[in-house]
């Protein structure tokens, strides 16, 4: 009877971050549909409150019913029958659970029966599914697709297809393919219209597809013939009942086992249109992945807090020398770096996804009328901050999900390494999320220009500019410190005059502002709240010792040392 | 004229989480060390009346719940969940109510909702473990009543079929409507709250929350009426005062013992089959099991 909202106090903190009355203001259009719908919110404090009474829903479902239901789905996965996935039972059975009690389409607004919440609550479900059982994460987080063809889609097609969501369709986003992955400007898949019937018809393979056999899949697809590069893509919303798509496999894979990931072929599979053709890599697929990437980052926090509970609830039961574990220094430090990282990475991931919220919210609001002059310049502040946070999120919190799990299943010792604790799944199932959604070495790439347009550099100075309590003054200031230090080794990088040499150290870079950008987080946090003190402490220590680190390896190297790193 | 369902709900204190404080010196409950909760068997009631509704073209499922104030709770519980209204039986009268002056007081309550189709509350409430109310309430209502109800088999507009889950097996039994039932915990789990009925029905209150309430939502009930939660007394209940409360109540608890569980006995076993078997013959024999 575990409640996985409730008993992770750190939720609630991040739900009443000082912002979030702007982010509902702008998401509820000033309260607007507050007599149109029954279940709108009058004011901040009601919205707030129905957050909050439906975040203890998805925890009382994730404790219930899909944590104890991830053992036996990991066991027996879904299984391709006469062309169709079939869930495992416990599959099935969550998705019941969650769809009865209306959580599919949470982010969708009330026109389209969603419960048209920010993206804040939203994502902090996710990562409470996330710790239950990663891999279902997968199949209920993409109702993000939703939020694409809600975002680009034409009324027509919006109301076709988005209220079905709320009863439970399922969806997929098909964009990989055999020699498109990282790569999508090597889609090659054929989008052909027929003038006859004034319908698109799709013809070719999709590889690594999650949740390949969905309801409802938005397939990325060369509509331009004769093209070869991002501007002949377009994206489509493929329908099931079409019953036009062969799924070749599902793929045996090593973690997130009860997440179906199909081949499929498409042969003249009928499909629609979503927005503009030629816009489909360049805009929507693009939005689409920051959503996904927003999501990775989620359910990387997810089987962070996952992996830490199982560390410690064994660290404090298995007793060695007499004594239980917990007690030595070799695994209490590790405990508390794991606790102290798994902070630091919700702190980032909320961050972002408050200022996804933002910019979206006008996004939506422009599409109604025209923004005054002040309201686009926040949007395009915040837009900017959402495109840059967004990478450093993916690959700092997927990057700290697999240590975390790493250091777990070590404190398990030889019982971590059997299949008899949940660790061993936990440790399976983080090792995907520094890969899909774009691996890590892309999201440097992304990343990368938060350093060189100074975008990082600004938002720490606009963080060390809001004043502390004084008995946090000391961090403040070594935060002051590492942040002209990455200034200087930025500047120092860029003077060699070689993108290569630039890229050679990008991930060292972006992850020097993270160390920063991040101990800024938490040292906020802890402004607001003493019990992140701690945490801040630890962090902003572990930072200053990295970029140190870093700063001696850069400062060692030159251009012309990088031959000895070719292959 | 719609089906109507009447489902008997009660607060109770959580007594499966009892810590040390549960009990006080003289024997009787601390309420105020366990947390209220919707009584486990009352939500299997409440499901199995919601299934019924799911496929019955025109049905309405009504919570009763009689308790102190902050058993309104139970009815917003219950709204979230599906039911479509609730009324609080509340009243100083009521006070000290053994199963007898409880039954009264649910029966008065349930003939003000006449004519209705199906009466279904828990087996029993987890703070008494008297499965009394139920049975009582039927008779005093003088229509038929199926036990320990798991699954109801089919329902028409005059008759149920209801399975019943016994000691010793199953059994399946028809009756005639109306009737009462009562659910087993073997019954279907309640549903989980649905998200946009929590944000439909949070604000429902009594007229005693209103007056507590500091935040003024007039505007908000002159626009939706059915976040007015009826409260009925023993005086709207037509009720005679003697057979309530204490004076109505002939139950009296003659002494509280705590029991304490103490394992004294124990035999090692190997893990050979032998062993295993005559433990089975000997739990067997000793009716621990079967």
């Amino acid at each position: 009877m575990a409640n996985f909202y409730l008993d992770n106090e750190n939720l609630k903190f991040h739900l009443s971050h000082p912002l979030m009355e702007k982010i509902v203001r702008l998401k509820e259009k000033n309260y607007i549909e507050k007599d149109q719908y029954d279940y709108a919110p009058r004011d901040f404090e009601d919205a707030f409150d129905s957050y909050d009474k439906v975040l203890e829903v998805v925890g009382e479902i994730s404790g219930d019913i899909i944590g104890p239901n991830a053992e036996g789905v990991d066991h027996e996965g879904p299984q391709l029958i006469d062309n169709e996935v079939r869930y495992a039972p416990g599959t099935v059975d969550n998705l019941e659970a969650l769809k009865n009690a209306g959580l599919i389409g949470m982010s969708l607004p009330r026109e389209y029966d969603g419960l048209n919440f920010p993206m804040i609550p939203y994502v902090m479900a996710a990562e409470i599914v996330s710790r239950a059982d990663a891999g279902f994460a997968n199949i209920w987080g993409l109702q993000d697709c939703a939020e694409t063809i809600h975002e680009f889609a034409s009324d027509e097609i919006k109301k076709e297809y988005l209220p079905r969501f709320n009863k439970g369709a399922t969806a997929a986003m098909d964009l990989t393919e055999p020699d498109a992955g990282s790569d999508l400007q090597a889609v090659q898949l054929k989008a052909t219209f027929n003038p006859e019937d004034k319908t698109w018809y799709l013809d070719g393979v999709k590889r690594f597809i999650t949740n390949g056999d969905a309801d409802i899949s938005l397939v990325l697809a060369r509509s331009e013939p004769n093209t070869t590069d991002a501007r002949g893509l377009s994206l489509f919303v493929y329908e099931r009942a079409s019953k036009a798509v062969t799924i070749r496999r599902i793929e045996n894979k090593l973690g997130i086992k009860g997440s179906p990931t199909c081949e499929l072929v498409f042969r003249n599979a009928p499909a629609k249109l979503i927005g503009d053709t030629k816009l489909g890599l360049i805009k929507y697929v693009m939005s689409l992945m920051n959503s996904a990437r927003l999501g990775v980052g989620a359910q990387s926090v997810g089987i962070a807090e996952a992996a830490m509970r199982e560390a410690r609830k064994y660290a404090e039961e298995r007793e060695q020398f007499g004594k239980p574990i917990i007690q030595y220094p070799a695994v209490f430090e590790l405990l508390t770096n794991m606790k102290v990282k798994t902070d630091a990475i919700r702190s980032l991931l909320y961050e972002t996804a408050r200022f996804v919220d933002i910019y979206k919210a006008y996004t939506f609001i422009s599409q109604e009328r025209k923004l005054d002059a002040a309201e686009r310049e926040d949007y395009k502040n915040y837009l900017k901050l959402a495109d840059m946070f967004t990478p450093l999120l993916k690959l700092v919190s997927s990057e700290y999900c697999n240590q975390i799990a790493y250091d777990s299943l070590q404190i398990h010792g030889g019982a971590g390494f059997m299949k008899d604790f949940p660790i061993e799944r936990i440790y399976r199932d983080a090792r995907i999320t520094t890969i899909y959604e774009g691996t890590s070495q892309l999201q440097v790439v992304a990343a990368i220009r938060g350093v060189s347009t100074g975008i990082y550099a600004k938002a720490m100075q606009n963080y060390l500019s809001v004043p502390v309590k004084a008995e946090l003054e000391y961090l403040k200031s070594v935060l002051e410190k590492m942040a002209d230090q990455f200034g200087k080794i930025v500047e120092k990088v860029n003077e060699q005059e070689s993108p290569e040499f630039v890229d050679f150290h990008a991930r060292r870079l972006v992850e020097m502002a993270g160390n920063v950008i991040i101990g800024c987080l938490l040292l906020h946090d802890a402004n607001r709240d003493d019990r992140y003190a701690k945490s801040a402490d630890i962090f902003i220590r572990m930072g200053r010792a990295d970029n140190i680190s870093k700063v001696s390896l850069i400062n060692q190297s030159h251009p012309k040392d990088l031959g000895a790193y070719k292959a | 004229m719609s089906f109507r369902i009447i489902v008997l709900a009660k607060q109770v204190p959580d007594t499966r989480n009892v810590g040390k404080d549960a009990m006080k010196a003289d024997g009787t409950v601390n309420r105020a060390a366990l947390p209220a909760i919707f009584n486990p068997e009352d939500l299997n009631a409440l499901e199995l009346a919601l299934r019924i509704k799911d496929q019955m073209e025109d049905c309405e499922v009504i919570v009763l719940t009689m308790g102190p104030f902050r058993a309104a709770e139970i009815i917003r519980e219950s709204l979230y969940r599906g039911a479509d209204k609730g009324y609080l039986i509340t009243d100083r009268k009521f006070a000290g109510s053994d199963t007898l002056a409880t039954s009264y007081a649910l029966s008065l309550a349930v003939k003000k909702l006449q004519p209705f189709n199906l009466l279904i509350s828990g087996r029993q409430a987890i703070d008494g473990d008297t499965a009394q109310v139920g049975p009582q309430a039927a008779e005093k209502l003088h229509i038929p009543q199926i036990t320990y109800a798991e699954e109801v088999l089919a329902v028409t507009n005059d008759s149920i079929t209801v399975k019943r889950r016994l000691e010793r097996g199953v059994e399946v039994v028809k009756s005639s409507l109306p009737c009462a039932i009562t659910a087993h915990s073997s019954a279907p789990a309640c549903r989980y709250r649905l998200a946009k009925n929590i944000m439909k029905y949070k604000h429902a209150r009594t007229v005693t929350e209103l007056q507590n309430e500091t935040k003024d939502y007039t505007e908000l009930y002159n626009l939706r009426p059915y976040l007015q939660l009826d409260e009925w007394t023993a005086d709207d209940l037509l009720a005679d005062v003697s057979w309530l409360g204490l004076s109505g109540s002939p139950t009296k608890v003659k002494k509280i013992e705590n029991v304490v569980f103490q394992a004294k006995d124990s035999k090692v076993l190997s893990s050979s089959d032998e062993d295993i078997d005559n433990l089975m013959k000997e739990l067997l024999n000793s009716h621990v099991i079967g």
